[in-house]
C-alpha cells in the first residue's frame, strides 16, 4: 500500500470511532465543546505518532530478536504509559502554554485505546518504520476529526429540545452513529478507484 | 450478606456497560456475533478477577505514587495469559476478537475496578467485585450481540458441540435482514436507543420509589 493509501486508510475507510470504536471511552467524554475536543485530538495525534514508531522500534531491535513477540502488549503498554509521562514533561518544560493547553487530557490518554490499538496493528500489518508513523499519524488525525466534528454536534445539540430519556450520552451515541453512516461512504475501494493500493 | 452484595451490584445497579458506561470499545468492536461476545466476556471475567484478587493482595506492597503503573503491568500479565490460551485452544475465536483481546488492557472496567474497588478492600470482597461486574459485562454485551445478530443476519452463531454446527438460522429475519446493524453505525445507534431505554427505566424506578 502507498503512503498515501496508508493516509486515506487509517483518516477515512479504518476510522479510529467511527469504524473500530477505538477511543470511544474519551470522544463521548470530552466531546461536550470543540474548545478540549481540540485538545483532546491534537494530544492524541502527538502521542500515537510518537508511540507508533517507539513500539515499532522496541518490537523490531529488541522483541524480535530476543524471541519475545508474546510480550508485546506489557511491553507497549509499559511504553506508552512512560512516553505519556515523558511527553508530558517535556511539553512541561519547552513549552508551558501548550501545556496548559494539554496537560488534563495527556495523563487520559495513557487508557485510551486507540493507543495501543494502532501500535498492534502496525505489528499485526508488519508495516515498516515510516508506514508505521504515518498509520499512527492518520489514526491521530481521523480522532481528531471525529471528535470535533462531534464536539460541533453536541453544541448544537445543547440548544435542541430534546426527549428527556434521549439527552445526554443517549443521543451523542445516536448522532455518532449518523455520522458512522455518513462515513460508509469510504470504502476499500475508494482506495482501488485512486489506484493507490 | 454483604458479600453476597458485593457480586450482585455488578449486574443490575452498577452495570459497567449502560450504567457507568465504561469498557465502550470492545463492546461495540466484538458484539457483532454471540460467540464472539462470548469469548470476549469470559476473557474478561478471567482477567478482572484474576487481576482483582492479585492486586488485592499487593495491596500494601504497592507505593501509592506507581499504583497505576503496577495496576497495568499486573493486567497485561493476564491478558497476555488468556491471549496464549486462546491462541492456542480455540483459534476461531482468537482471529475473530483480533485487535481488540490486547486492548483489554486499556479496558476502563478493568483498570477502574482496580483502583476503584481491589486496591481499598480485602481479597474475597475483591474476587466477588471482579466476578459480578465481569458477569454483568458478558451479560449486557451478550444482549448487545444477540440484537445485532439476530436482526442484522437473521443467524445466532454459538459453539458447535457435537453434530451441532452451532449456528442457529431465524427463518423470516435471515431472508430479509436489517444489514445495517452488523455494521458500525447500527451498533452506535443500537448503543444509543439501548442506554435511553435504561435511562428511561432508572428514572421510572425513581418515580415509583418517591
Amino acid at each position: 500500500m502507498s503512503y498515501i493509501g496508508i493516509l486515506i486508510t487509517y483518516i477515512f475507510i479504518q476510522n479510529f470511532i467511527l469504524v473500530q470504536f477505538m477511543g470511544l471511552c474519551p470522544f463521548i467524554g470530552v466531546s461536550k465543546n470543540s474548545e478540549s475536543a481540540i485538545g483532546m485530538g491534537v494530544a492524541v495525534t502527538f502521542v500515537t505518532a510518537i508511540a507508533s514508531v517507539v513500539c515499532w522500534a522496541v518490537y523490531e531491535f529488541l522483541l524480535v530478536p530476543f524471541a519475545l513477540e508474546y510480550l508485546r502488549t506489557i511491553a507497549f503498554i509499559l511504553v506508552i504509559a512512560s512516553l505519556v509521562q515523558l511527553v508530558e514533561m517535556v511539553i512541561r518544560k519547552m513549552s508551558p502554554g501548550l501545556y496548559k493547553a494539554l496537560g488534563i487530557y495527556l495523563p487520559l490518554i495513557t487508557t485510551n485505546c486507540a493507543v495501543l490499538g494502532i501500535a498492534i496493528i502496525n505489528v499485526d500489518n508488519s508495516y515498516n518504520l515510516l508506514e508505521s508513523f504515518l498509520a499512527g499519524l492518520a489514526a491521530g488525525l481521523g480522532f481528531t476529526m471525529a471528535i470535533i466534528l462531534m464536539s460541533n454536534i453536541r453544541e448544537k445539540l445543547e440548544m435542541t429540545p430534546v426527549r428527556k430519556v434521549f439527552q445526554g450520552v443517549p443521543i451523542a451515541f445516536i448522532s455518532a452513529g449518523l455520522m458512522a453512516l455518513a462515513f460508509m461512504m469510504f470504502d476499500k475501494s475508494l482506495l482501488t478507484n485512486l489506484g493507490l493500493v | 450478606m454483604s458479600h453476597m452484595k458485593e457480586l450482585t451490584k455488578g449486574l443490575f445497579k452498577e452495570n459497567p456497560t449502560f450504567i457507568i458506561m465504561l469498557g465502550m470499545c470492545p463492546t461495540l468492536g466484538v458484539s457483532t456475533q454471540v460467540s464472539n461476545a462470548i469469548g470476549m466476556g469470559l476473557s474478561v471475567i478471567f482477567v478482572l478477577t484474576c487481576s482483582n484478587v492479585f492486586i488485592s493482595l499487593c495491596r500494601r506492597i504497592i507505593p501509592d505514587a506507581v499504583r497505576i503503573p503496577c495496576y497495568i503491568v499486573i493486567i497485561a500479565s493476564f491478558v497476555t495469559i488468556v491471549e496464549m490460551v486462546l491462541h492456542a485452544y480455540v483459534p476461531a475465536i482468537y482471529e475473530a476478537l483480533g485487535v481488540y483481546l490486547p486492548l483489554i488492557v486499556v479496558n476502563c472496567i478493568i483498570l477502574g475496578r482496580a483502583e476503584a474497588f481491589a486496591g481499598k478492600n480485602g481479597v474475597l470482597d475483591s474476587a466477588l467485585d471482579g466476578i459480578g461486574m465481569g458477569i454483568g459485562f458478558t451479560m449486557s454485551l451478550s444482549l448487545i450481540a444477540l440484537i445485532r445478530e439476530v436482526i442484522g443476519s437473521g443467524t445466532i452463531t454459538l459453539f458447535p458441540i457435537g453434530s451441532f454446527s452451532g449456528v442457529i438460522t431465524l427463518p423470516v429475519i435471515s431472508d430479509s435482514p436489517v444489514r445495517v446493524l452488523t455494521l458500525a453505525a447500527g451498533a452506535l445507534l443500537l448503543m444509543g436507543y439501548l442506554k435511553a431505554f435504561f435511562q428511561w427505566k432508572t428514572a421510572r424506578g425513581k418515580e415509583v420509589k418517591a
